[in-house]
């Protein structure tokens, strides 16, 4: 099929970028998204063009390397799902796919579609470490943890890092992401005795990076690709009260 | 005065450590949105004595609103709660803003909550209106704006009796409804309240509150100006 692309060109961090449009032919509906990105870099490189610079990793869905906006929204018109795990069947021949870089001012691009995620790096390092010995794997059952919490847990606990509550809230605001933490390590025993510390230093340094205010519009939620829920925020909100207030 | 240790404690804690976080805004500005919600229950109690034939009862509820000493007080928090709320919600907005410098060239309407996209201008021109409300209605009693304040029921019924008032009346409590519509659920969300059990309750309460609150202040000048 033949597709027209508008994608987001950069040069550098500081150029003022532009879109630029590509007409694509001989796209077939099994290739994902990002083989349609890799087919037009193809033919870039074959004309003597600078090819479209994206990230990518483990292309499986589990790595968080690849978000991009896809005609207004993170990783595109499909639920559920990463960038990678895109396939070009839900586009039909001769659509028009506009394709952006995640857009906060804590996300500031690097190149084309390639921004700078190192301001979650330094939130996941702003809360620390958990004092428990690591080692060998525990006894599964000498710490019992009822089922609805450690699934509450888990639920919380597969959040990769990839930006798209940041790029689908309208205040680019980080608060799914700190939450998902935040309640992750709370619900569970391990992670009760900084706790406090954890949640003060988290929402400080969030606050600190320049992301936005949650307003509870919930577009992070309908976009995640882990489907990580807003009660989170809710849990986080009352963590973060009990370690200010208590 | 002398309060317990306990109470100051409390408040040096609030306003020292809380205060200077978003969430600690956020928690003060859906409070102060709370009991907003909370006194506008109280108010349109009041106005549907309105619809009574006899001045007395509203003019002496009105009187007993502006002179109980236990109102004057819920009076000064009422309006330091609608302060505090504004300057809180402008200065999140402001980051918010901040926050995402470049905007995106097509975006696909994904939000859950339509109208908490728009709250900040439905809460400007609710704004708007309360500034009118108040030219109407508290500055004559303060003595700012001439007026007859001992007969509120005369001057709400001479207001309601024009068109024009009317309308702008109604766009005001419909634009009210639409803040109200995501601020009722929005505001338990940030108290850190959201559980399978509750949260459908709370957003059907904000619904129903949403809808039936405007539509009683709404009502109002409908019965005064077609049926009176």
């Amino acid at each position: 099929m033949k597709i027209t692309l508008d994608i987001w060109r950069q040069k550098s961090p500081n150029d003022k970028g532009k879109f630029v449009r590509y007409e694509l032919d001989g796209v077939s509906k099994e290739m994902t998204f990002l083989e349609m990105l890799d087919y037009l870099n193809d033919k870039l490189i074959k004309a003597g063009d600078e090819p479209v610079a994206f990230d990518s990793d483990c292309r499986e869905g589990i790595c968080g390397t690849c978000g991009l906006f896809i005609n207004g929204r993170p990783n595109g018109p499909v639920k559920g799902i990463t960038t990678c795990q895109l396939n070009m069947s839900v586009f039909k021949d001769g659509d028009t796919i506009t394709v952006e870089p995640f857009r906060a001012k804590a996300f500031p691009v690097i190149k084309d579609l390639i921004v700078d995620r190192s301001s979650f790096d330094k939130l996941i390092q702003s809360g620390g470490f958990i004092s428990v010995n690591t080692g060998a794997a525990p006894e599964a059952n000498s710490i019992p943890i009822k089922k609805e919490i450690a699934e509450r847990a888990f639920d919380a606990g597969i959040c990769i890092g990839c930006g798209s509550c940041v790029a689908a809230c309208k205040n680019a605001s980080a608060m799914l992401f700190v939450s998902a933490k935040i309640s992750q390590l709370a619900l569970l025993p391990q992670g009760q005795t900084e706790a406090k510390e954890r949640v003060r230093t988290m929402i400080r340094e969030m606050d600190r990076l320049g992301f936005g205010n949650c307003t509870n519009t919930g577009a992070c939620e309908a976009e995640c690709p882990k489907e990580i829920s807003l009660w989170n925020i809710a849990k986080m909100n009352r963590e973060y009260y009990k370690a200010t207030l208590g | 005065m002398c309060f317990p240790a306990k109470i100051i404690n409390f408040n040096h804690i609030l306003m020292g450590k809380l205060f200077g976080s978003s969430l600690a805004q956020k928690l003060v500005m859906a409070l102060a949105g709370f009991f907003l919600i909370l006194f506008l229950l109280v108010h349109l109690s009041i106005n549907l004595l309105l619809l009574g034939d006899n001045p007395e009862t509203f003019n002496r509820a009105a009187a007993f609103m502006s002179g109980f000493w236990l109102v004057k007080i819920f009076e000064v928090v009422l309006i330091g709660g609608l302060l505090i709320h504004i300057i809180m919600g402008i200065t999140l907005q402001i980051q918010n803003w901040i926050a995402r410098p470049t905007r995106y060239k097509k975006r696909y309407p994904s939000q859950t909550s339509f109208f908490s996209k728009y709250m900040i201008w439905t809460g400007g021109i609710v704004f708007i209106f309360l500034f009118i409300h108040f030219l109407n209605f508290w500055f004559v009693r303060l003595g700012f704006v001439e007026g007859d304040h001992h007969n509120f029921y005369g001057m709400a019924h001479q207001l309601f009796s024009y068109m024009g008032y009317n309308i702008i009346y109604w766009i005001s409590f419909l634009i009210l409804g639409f803040h109200l519509h995501h601020a009722f659920q929005s505001a338990f969300q940030t108290f850190g309240l959201n559980n399978r059990k509750c949260t459908p309750v709370i957003k059907t309460i904000g619904i129903i509150y949403s809808i039936l609150v405007p539509l009683g202040f709404a009502l109002i000048p409908f019965v005064i100006y077609f049926f009176k």
